[in-house]
């Protein structure tokens, strides 16, 4: 068995005891359990990956009905494709935690929790203006956003004011301090990007630091 | 604050552990790991706090050792806790005994539950 990773549900935090008695924050995450819905392979699609499917759809259209239809006619809300090799899966297999061993590290996506239009303290991190010796509405200003008349505009990409979170955002290298196979559920140690119920991209991790 | 995700944990809490609760006087038996090695450290003295918060509580004793105050906090479900022995119980009308903190001798006593 083997694929690159799974598409999971986070639960949210809490603290658990780890196999040597420290407390360790961690990330509950309900991992699949993932159907295949589709092999892709060089002969017709130019590229190998495995497709999956994750969490129950309320209601299908007909290409995504058709589509699933070879894979048993689950009715799955989320597809992602992930690469492994296929010859080790067929469609309708069932994929769940067992891919994922307590120790190992992990890599987590997710869309970030969504913060609408931040000014550039919160954004960026900038440190505001003074707050005393006569400083009015200058708290939270950003202070200069670049020179005078050269040259004479402001440079793109200058930090701001804007929109903020709600972004695809990868968090590597976590640990999986716990596994729960009866739930499907790991923890994970440290934080996740996205809300409680966020749909999550778990893969074993790509660069293991350390 | 709900802690339904409690349950998801496979190894859950100790019912070994006797119940207490603050103003008591406990002998925590604490395992310390020194290098490679382990033993099992003693302490005794007062509960001043429990905070409850499922998985994740702790509680807090504080005894006055060679005439300095000494607290400690240990997570109440740790696997690093051997036992913990009920020595006396105490009766308190407070939640949080900081107080004790700044009483020495006579006055940091406390009565016994009957």
């Amino acid at each position: 068995m083997s694929i690159e990773g799974l598409l999971g549900r986070k639960l949210g935090m809490l603290s658990i005891f780890d196999g040597e008695g420290r407390m360790r924050g961690v990330t509950a995450i309900e991992v699949g359990p993932c159907y295949v819905t589709q092999i892709k392979t060089p002969d017709t699609d130019g590229y190998t990956a495995i497709q999956v499917g994750f969490g129950e759809a309320k209601r299908l259209n007909r290409p995504e009905a058709g589509h699933l239809r070879a894979a048993g006619g689950l009715k799955l809300r989320h597809l992602a494709e992930f690469r492994g090799d296929p010859s080790a899966f067929k469609l309708g297999d069932r994929i769940g935690v067992e891919i994922f061993q307590v120790g190992e590290r992990v890599d987590v996506t997710g869309i970030s929790k969504g913060r609408g239009f931040q000014g550039g303290v919160k954004r960026h991190g900038f440190s505001g203006g003074p707050k005393t010796h006569g400083q009015s509405d200058r708290h939270r200003a950003p202070g200069s956003i670049g020179s005078g008349t050269t040259p004479g505009r402001v440079l793109k990409g200058t930090r701001m004011a804007g929109h903020m979170g709600a972004v695809r955002s990868t968090v590597r290298n976590l640990e999986v301090v716990a596994r729960n196979d009866e739930r499907g559920v790991i923890f994970v140690a440290g934080s996740v990007p996205g809300p409680k119920g966020g749909l999550v991209r778990i893969r074993h991790a790509r660069k293991v630091s350390k | 604050m709900s802690y339904e995700l409690d349950a998801l944990v496979e190894s859950p809490p100790r019912p070994d552990l006797p119940d207490f609760s603050t103003g008591d006087t406990v002998r925590v038996h604490a395992k310390v790991i020194e290098g490679n090695r382990e033993r099992i450290q003693v302490f005794e003295g007062v509960v001043i706090r429990k905070r409850r918060k499922g998985l994740a509580s702790t509680f807090t004793v504080r005894k006055i050792a060679s005439g300095v105050g000494v607290e400690r906090t240990w997570p109440l479900f740790s696997p690093r806790i051997e036992k913990i022995e009920v020595v006396r119980k105490g009766k308190v009308r407070r939640k949080n005994l900081y107080y004790l903190r700044k009483l020495t001798g006579r006055a940091a006593r406390i009565k016994e539950k009957r």
